[in-house]
C-alpha cells in the first residue's frame, strides 16, 4: 500500500533496532497474541533484528488455533443434514474434528461452502429460502461486531433460514488466564485490530493488577519495533503501562458502533481454549432476543468431547511454553500441507509461519 | 484471520462503500461504522470497514520514531 511505506522504511528500521539495542539490558519476554502479528514478525524476520535477551512469544489470538474439535464435529454433523448449507472462512476449512475436517466433509459431498463476508452468507439466505443457512461464527472482536450486524439484519427483514453456530471469542480473557497461571511475560503486544474495536479498556488489569505492560501494534515492520521498544522502555524502567502505538487506527474507546452492534446480539458464555481450558465469560453466543438465529438453540447438535492428536503440543505453544520446533511432529507427520493439529492449519498459527520462515531459513 | 487491509472509499451508498484495494475496486459494509467521506481511508475486515485510518497521527507516529534517541 503505497500510501503508508514509509512504515517499510529500511533506514527507520535500523534506527529503531539501534535503539532498542541500547536499552535493552535485561532478559525479556514478549507475547504477541494476535495471528496477524505472529504472521508479520516471522515473515519480516524481526526475531533476528532484535538483541538475544529479548525473546518472542506467539499468544493464543489466533481463532483457529483456539477452536475445539468439536466446533468442527458440529459444524460437519449440520453439513450432514437435508437441506442445510454451512458457510465457513476459508481459516476454519482444513481443521480437524474427530472425524477429518470440513474440507473433507465437502469432497465427501457436503454441502460446504467458502465465504468471505458473513453477509454473503445472509444473501444465499435470501436467495435460497428453501435452504438453511448456517454461517460459522469464529474469529475475536475484529469478526464478532460483523457476525452480530448480520444477525441484527437477519432479524430486521425477518429471515427466517439463517443461522449462526458461534465460536466468537474475547480477548482478554485468555490474556489474562496465562498471566494469571504464571507464564512469565514481560509485556503483551497487543492486537491491533481487535483493540481497533474494543479500545485499550480491555487491557486495564492486565497492567494494573498484574502489572504487565500493554502495548497495541500495527502489523507493519516498523510498527512492531517502535512497540518492542516500547515495551523494553516500560520495563528497563519498571513503569508497566498500557500504551497506543497504532494511533492511526485505534483509539482508545474503540469503534463505539461496533461495540453497540455486538453488545445487541451477543451475551458471553464461558468457553473452551485450547491450552488453557475453559475460561469465565470468554465467548459470545447470540441472546435471548436472538435465539431464533442461533444454531446451537434451535438444532440439536450431539455434542462429543475430543482431545488434540497424540503428540500435538498446540496448547503449550499457545501458552509461549513451548516453541513449535518442540514438538515431535513438526515437520515430519504435521506440515502445512497435511496439518495434523490446528496451529499448523492456519497461515497464522504458530507451526506454520515457523514451518515457513524458520524452518527452512 | 485478523487481517486486516487498507481500502480508500471511491462512493458511499446506503451501508456500503465501493472502496479502492489498490486500484482493485470491492464493495464492503459500513454497517459498523458512521459519518464516512470519500477520500477516506478505510481498514477492510470480511468485508466490513472496521476503521478509519488517521494520516495525521499516521504522519505523527513516524514523527516520533525520525526523532528518537536513547543515550547510552
Ligand atoms: S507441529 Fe503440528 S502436531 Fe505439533 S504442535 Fe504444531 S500443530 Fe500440533
Amino acid at each position: 500500500m503505497g500510501r503508508f511505506d514509509a512504515y517499510h522504511s529500511k533506514v527507520l528500521c535500523d534506527h529503531l533496532c539501534e535503539q532498542i539495542h541500547r536499552l535493552a539490558k535485561r532478559p525479556l519476554r514478549l507475547m504477541e497474541v494476535c495471528g496477524g502479528h505472529t504472521m508479520a514478525i516471522r515473515k519480516h524476520g524481526i526475531p533476528s533484528l532484535l538483541p538475544d535477551i529479548i525473546s518472542l512469544l506467539s499468544g493464543p489470538g489466533c481463532p483457529v488455533c483456539v477452536t475445539s474439535p468439536s466446533f468442527i464435529d458440529q459444524a460437519i454433523y449440520l453439513a450432514g443434514q437435508s437441506n442445510m448449507i454451512i458457510c465457513t472462512y476459508g481459516d476454519l476449512l482444513r481443521v480437524k474434528g474427530s472425524n477429518g475436517s470440513l474440507e473433507m466433509a465437502r469432497t465427501e459431498g457436503k454441502n460446504v461452502r467458502v465465504i468471505f463476508s458473513a453477509l454473503e452468507a445472509l444473501e444465499m439466505a435470501r436467495r435460497e429460502p428453501e435452504k438453511m443457512i448456517i454461517f460459522l461464527g469464529i474469529g475475536f472482536e475484529t469478526t464478532a461486531p460483523a457476525t452480530a450486524a448480520v444477525i441484527i439484519q437477519a432479524k430486521k427483514h425477518a429471515i427466517r433460514n439463517f443461522f449462526v453456530l458461534s465460536a466468537h471469542k474475547l480477548m482478554a480473557p485468555a490474556m489474562e488466564a496465562i498471566v494469571s497461571n504464571d507464564i512469565p511475560i514481560n509485556g503483551y503486544i497487543c492486537p491491533g485490530h481487535v483493540s481497533a474495536i474494543t479500545g485499550t479498556s480491555i487491557y486495564k488489569k492486565i497492567v494494573e493488577d498484574f502489572r504487565i505492560g500493554c502495548v497495541v501494534s500495527g502489523f507493519e515492520p516498523l510498527d512492531l519495533l517502535q512497540t518492542i521498544f516500547m515495551l523494553v522502555r516500560q520495563a528497563e524502567t519498571d513503569r508497566p503501562a498500557l500504551d497506543i502505538q497504532y494511533s492511526r487506527v485505534v483509539k482508545p474507546w474503540g469503534n463505539q458502533k461496533a461495540i453497540a452492534l455486538m453488545e445487541e446480539a451477543f451475551e458471553t458464555v464461558d468457553d473452551w481454549w485450547r491450552g488453557l481450558g475453559i475460561l469465565n465469560a470468554s465467548g459470545l453466543k447470540p441472546k435471548a432476543s436472538y435465539h431464533e438465529f442461533d444454531a446451537a438453540e434451535v438444532f440439536q447438535i450431539p455434542a462429543n468431547n475430543i482431545s488434540d492428536p497424540e503428540g500435538c503440543i498446540c496448547g503449550e505453544i499457545l501458552k509461549g511454553l513451548q516453541l513449535p520446533v518442540d514438538c515431535r511432529l513438526f515437520g515430519k507427520s504435521c506440515t502445512p500441507e497435511n496439518p495434523e493439529g490446528a496451529c499448523m492449519v492456519s497461515s497464522e498459527g504458530s507451526c506454520q509461519t515457523y514451518y515457513h520462515y524458520e524452518h527452512r531459513r | 484471520m485478523c487481517l486486516s487491509i487498507p481500502a480508500e472509499v471511491i462512493t458511499l451508498k446506503d451501508d456500503t462503500a465501493l472502496v479502492s484495494v489498490n486500484g482493485l475496486e470491492v464493495n464492503v459494509s459500513t454497517l459498523l461504522l458512521d459519518n464516512l467521506k470519500t477520500g477516506d481511508y478505510v481498514l477492510i475486515h470480511s468485508g466490513f470497514a472496521i476503521e478509519i485510518i488517521d494520516s495525521e497521527e499516521a504522519e505523527k507516529t513516524l514523527s516520533v520514531i525520525r526523532h528518537m534517541r536513547i543515550s547510552k
